[in-house]
């Protein structure tokens, strides 16, 4: 950071620590502040459900105690993780090469693709739901009995309402690195499309990637409309059927739904790290005229 | 030329499509009928079966009902859910319990003839007799206890319990209320709540009419009341949220205009809850049921029916604090459960039930002025 | 170069040299995705502005249509677009705030990965849950309204189910989105080309406007658009935290399609629907047009 010292440098190096020192600092304080907004909400959530359960005890952990006692939610718990996984693989499998495919052959489709992508967000979910009706009496039609009730078929749907924010990430990511050169460079060297896609582009938006798949899991695991709507019985359903009959063990079920996809999350976050240091070719950055 | 021919082509495809997609796939085969009766999806009563024996058998084959839209702690379903599990070893597979009416209605037209779609739907009356197609026609054992005009002819629907429309509030908040004006006071800003919107829900639209009728209003005319909510927002007692078990147990909503059977509920999570009902402004309702045409279990919709209009389920209903269709048959015959009956709230006035047309007006009134009124 | 790319054109397509008989090939490279948008998204979307036209019956009418025009609906529109506009503006620009927060920070370091955590469960905290945890802070009884009423207050809470309330808590979530969809683009910011030009004598200033704006002005702009689009059709948390009165439009679909007192009203609800397609296709066309002003400084 310090190696400097062979340039001509406008800023004394004390100043510069100076600024660095105090760049962290506001960096800090910022960090804090954002994270105490955040956090207000979720405290009342959770001081809510550890009231006790006749509204004059003491504080008490009944209601999280509770949850077990659920097996329809357990079960709703497990649909709603194993969807976020299919839905979140489906459409990067679906979009990354699309995209690629995009910048590198057919550039006149970008706006097209784009404005796809986005449609998803103008139509609200309620009537969505009303166009997807018919077509999911056909997919019902076709499905054998024993798996009609299983909430996986709403993968269809979910990967159409992730891909507006998976676009606007890997878009992002796509843009940051030079796409035609790394697959004419991949393809001189002999790489099918596949290996062009898997191997070396995916890697270089491993940041863009890793986060829109965080966006997929995170939306599935909180979606209800389309879920209650269908008729399917998905994580968010689950909680909302139990708000009723017990309010304090469905807000305690959701604050456990959101430590638990937090963690997961950070946990995804480690499995991401390890691939991007595995030293793929970084290309020429395009804005220094090289 | 290439482009227009591709642009064709896809227009083509996408018409074709849209055409496919609007027309439903073929129904799935017919049950087989019982030894000697009609199929179960086409028999009007018991005795068309072939017995009540033979119903139950046919539906423990079924195995599973599917209801929606039914709360366990409105009006005591809860315990008539377990009951009906526990008495034929039937599993009952509840969806959508805050569902309103239409919602019953959307999952029937949508879900067609899948195995997920509801057996049995218990709804208000404007939605009730408005999709009558739907239905399939269905006399119960005990249908000559049920006064004709509280049933359809054929026995498309039935009503099955009703109650009146009341005010519950948390008296350890809020000071006693002995009169309807007692709302407007300062201790009650931003705490009297709807449970649901007029323009969308049953329970909402008949709280708007009792405050009509308990400001001078009447059956047909539901403008006092609008006027009544207007006054209460503009003093800023008149709260948007929606009035639920949780929002009424966490203190949120510490008002309600709610039926007598669900203020039950209320009084579970709060000890202290009172229920109020103005004196000569008493609305009842009745809600209602029916058999859904394309029900993929027939046989267990049927004993459901059966069961709820059995002496058994209808005491169940009063339990839950709600009258049932048959209370008055009961009383005389004996078989009512006389406690239960005895802890209903008491009715200060001619209780006043509105026909479907006045329904229609009111809530055509509603739509056109709610919105405005308690902006 | 052009040696290299041509070597690369003779190995890349099938039918090598003949660069005018690619074009077929190519476009299969896009049917996947168009044949599944087409099926999942066109198709429902074709049916329900079809169906927009139609009475319940199966009359055609242009009566839904007429239904936008009355002062209920255009008022709803109008505070659609309202809270749209400023939750997107706002989460943009405090979300941008946070994301570079996050992204100054070591790459792997555990205040990154918490974050981005924290943002992925946020971005999609919606619904009665998060209507639920509004009441329990800012609602009649909430956290915050008891403490403030002890010091001395008079809140009632009754703001949270007003326009106000319902900016403040779509913000809440439109932060975190923000933040997960603008970090890629931060990423993306190279610190050599900061450090290029410091050493070429810039100082941070001339760096920001020179460099590191021009290059994420359209990625901003686009994420702003989604967050518009975002909250236009939000619809989970407004309809759990207000119950009375459609405010907004996803409010209106929602008493269109699921009323119990005023039936046959399925189809406005879809005329109610192609509007909000129409806001939003207006909301992209704006900025295209902003977009290509901003690549001027690109090139």
């Amino acid at each position: 950071m310090a190696a400097m010292t062979t340039s001509p440098i406008r800023q004394a190096p004390g100043l510069r620590a100076r600024k660095a020192r105090r760049l962290r600092l506001i960096r800090w304080f910022l960090l804090l502040v954002f994270g105490l907004i955040f956090a207000v909400p979720l405290v009342a959530m959770i001081e809510f459900s550890t009231r006790s359960t006749d509204l004059t005890g003491p504080r008490t952990l009944e209601y999280w105690r509770q949850i077990v006692d659920y097996p329809d939610l357990i079960s709703a718990i497990f649909a709603s993780l194993e969807l976020a996984a299919i839905t979140a693989i489906g459409a990067l499998v679906l979009l990354v090469p699309t995209m690629v495919w995009v910048r590198l052959r057919l550039p006149k489709l970008t706006r097209i693709v784009e404005f796809l992508c986005l449609l998803p967000l103008t139509i609200p979910a309620i009537v969505l739901v009303v166009g997807w009706a018919p077509i999911y009496l056909w997919i019902n039609y076709f499905t054998p009995a024993q798996y009609q009730t299983s909430p996986l078929v709403l993968a269809f749907a979910y990967i159409v309402l992730v891909l507006p924010y998976m676009y606007r990430s890997l878009d992002a990511g796509l843009q940051a690195i030079d796409v035609p050169t790394l697959t004419e460079a991949a393809r001189s060297l002999g790489a099918g499309w596949t290996t062009v896609m898997v191997r070396v582009i995916t890697p270089n938006i491993a940041s863009a990637v890793l986060n829109s798949s965080l966006l997929a899991v995170s939306l599935v695991l909180g979606e209800f409309t389309v879920a209650s709507l269908l008729n399917y019985v998905n994580l968010q359903v689950a909680m909302n059927n139990l708000q009723q009959a017990n309010a304090g063990v469905s807000i305690a079920v959701a604050s456990a739904a959101l430590l638990f996809v937090f963690i997961l999350l950070i946990a995804l976050s480690f499995v991401g790290r390890r691939r991007r240091s595995g030293g793929v070719v970084e290309p020429f950055p395009s804005g220094t005229g090289h | 030329m290439k482009k227009s021919i591709r642009g064709i082509g896809v227009g083509v495809a996408f018409g074709a499509m849209l055409v496919t997609a609007a027309c439903s796939p073929p129904a799935k085969e017919a049950d087989k009928p019982a030894d000697g009766g009609v199929a179960a999806a086409a028999a009007t009563s018991a005795t068309e079966f072939g017995g009540l024996d033979k119903l139950v058998a046919a539906a423990k084959k079924e195995g599973t009902l599917n209801v929606i839209a039914l709360p366990p702690d409105w009006a005591n379903y809860g315990e008539i859910i377990k009951a009906f599990e526990a008495k034929y070893s039937i599993k009952v597979a509840s969806a959508s319990p805050d569902g309103s009416s239409q919602d019953e209605i959307n999952a029937v037209k949508s879900l067609g003839s899948t195995t997920r779609a509801p057996d049995v739907m218990d709804m208000g009356g404007a939605v009730t007799v408005a999709n009558t197609t739907l239905y399939a026609p269905y006399k119960v054992a005990t249908w000559a206890d049920i006064p004709d005009a509280q049933k359809e002819a054929t026995g498309l629907w039935v009503n099955d319990y009703g109650g009146y429309m009341s005010i519950g509030y948390d008296s350890a908040k809020l000071p006693e209320i002995t009169a309807f004006t007692d709302l407007m006071k300062p201790a009650f800003k931003n705490k009297v709540a709807l449970n649901g919107d007029p323009t969308q829900a049953n329970a909402a639209l008949n709280g708007v009419e009792m405050a009509s009728l308990a400001s001078g209003g009447s059956a047909d005319d539901i403008s006092k009341g609008v006027d009544f909510f207007k006054a209460l927002k503009q003093a800023g007692n008149f709260s948007k949220i929606q009035a639920t078990s949780a929002t009424v147990k966490s203190g949120n909503t510490p008002v309600v205009f709610d039926w007598d059977y669900l203020q039950l509920g209320h009084k579970a999570d709060v000890p202290t809850w009172k229920v109020f009902v103005p004196p000569n402004a008493v609305l009842g309702g009745y809600y209602n049921q029916a058999i859904n045409k394309a029900a993929p279990h027939p046989a267990a919709a049927r004993l459901w029916e059966e069961f709820l209009y059995s002496d058994e389920g209808q005491n169940l209903w009063l339990k839950g604090g709600a009258r049932p269709v048959r209370q008055d048959a009961m009383t005389k015959s004996g078989t009512i459960d006389a406690a239960a009956a005895a802890a209903l709230p008491a009715v200060g006035g001619e209780p006043v039930f509105q026909t479907q047309d006045q329904v229609a007006a009111a809530s055509k009134y509603l739509a056109d002025n709610w919105a405005a009124a308690i902006k | 170069m052009t040696d290299t790319v041509a070597a690369a054109d003779v190995l890349v397509g099938d039918q090598p040299s003949r660069a005018g008989r690619r074009l077929p090939l190519s476009w299969l490279g896009a049917v996947p995705f168009f044949a599944y948008v087409g099926v999942f998204l066109l198709l429902p979307t074709g049916i329900v502005v079809f169906e927009a036209f139609f009475t319940a019956a199966g009359q055609p009418t242009l009566e839904n249509i007429n239904a936008l025009t009355t002062s209920v609906v255009i008022q709803a529109f109008i505070k659609s677009i309202t809270l749209s506009l400023i939750s997107a503006l706002l989460g943009a620009a405090l979300g941008a705030v946070l994301a570079y927060m996050i992204a100054s920070g070591p790459p792997d370091g555990m205040t990154r990965r918490l974050w981005t955590a924290a943002a992925g469960v946020l971005a999609q905290f919606g619904g009665v849950t998060l209507a639920f945890a509004f009441l329990a802070t800012a609602g009649p009884v909430g956290l915050i309204t008891l403490a403030v009423n002890n010091l001395g207050g008079d809140l009632t809470g009754s703001w949270l189910t007003d326009l106000i309330g319902l900016i403040v808590v779509y913000t809440y979530f439109q932060i975190p989105l923000m933040v997960l969809v603008f970090l890629p683009a931060l990423d993306g910011i190279r610190p050599q080309w900061r450090e290029a030009a410091e050493s070429l004598g810039g100082t941070g200033w001339q760096y920001w406007r020179h460099v590191a704006i021009p290059l994420l002005t359209a990625p901003f702009l686009g994420a702003v658009l989604l967050l518009f689009a975002n909250a236009f059709a939000a619809y989970a948390t407004a309809a759990a935290l207000i119950s009375q009165g459609g405010i907004i439009i996803p409010l209106q679909i929602r008493i269109a399609f699921t009323s119990e007192t005023v039936a046959g009203q399925e189809n406005v609800a879809k005329a109610l629907a192609l509007g909000m397609i129409i806001v939003v296709a207006i909301a992209m066309s704006l900025y295209a047009m902003m977009q290509r002003r901003s690549a001027r400084w690109l090139r």
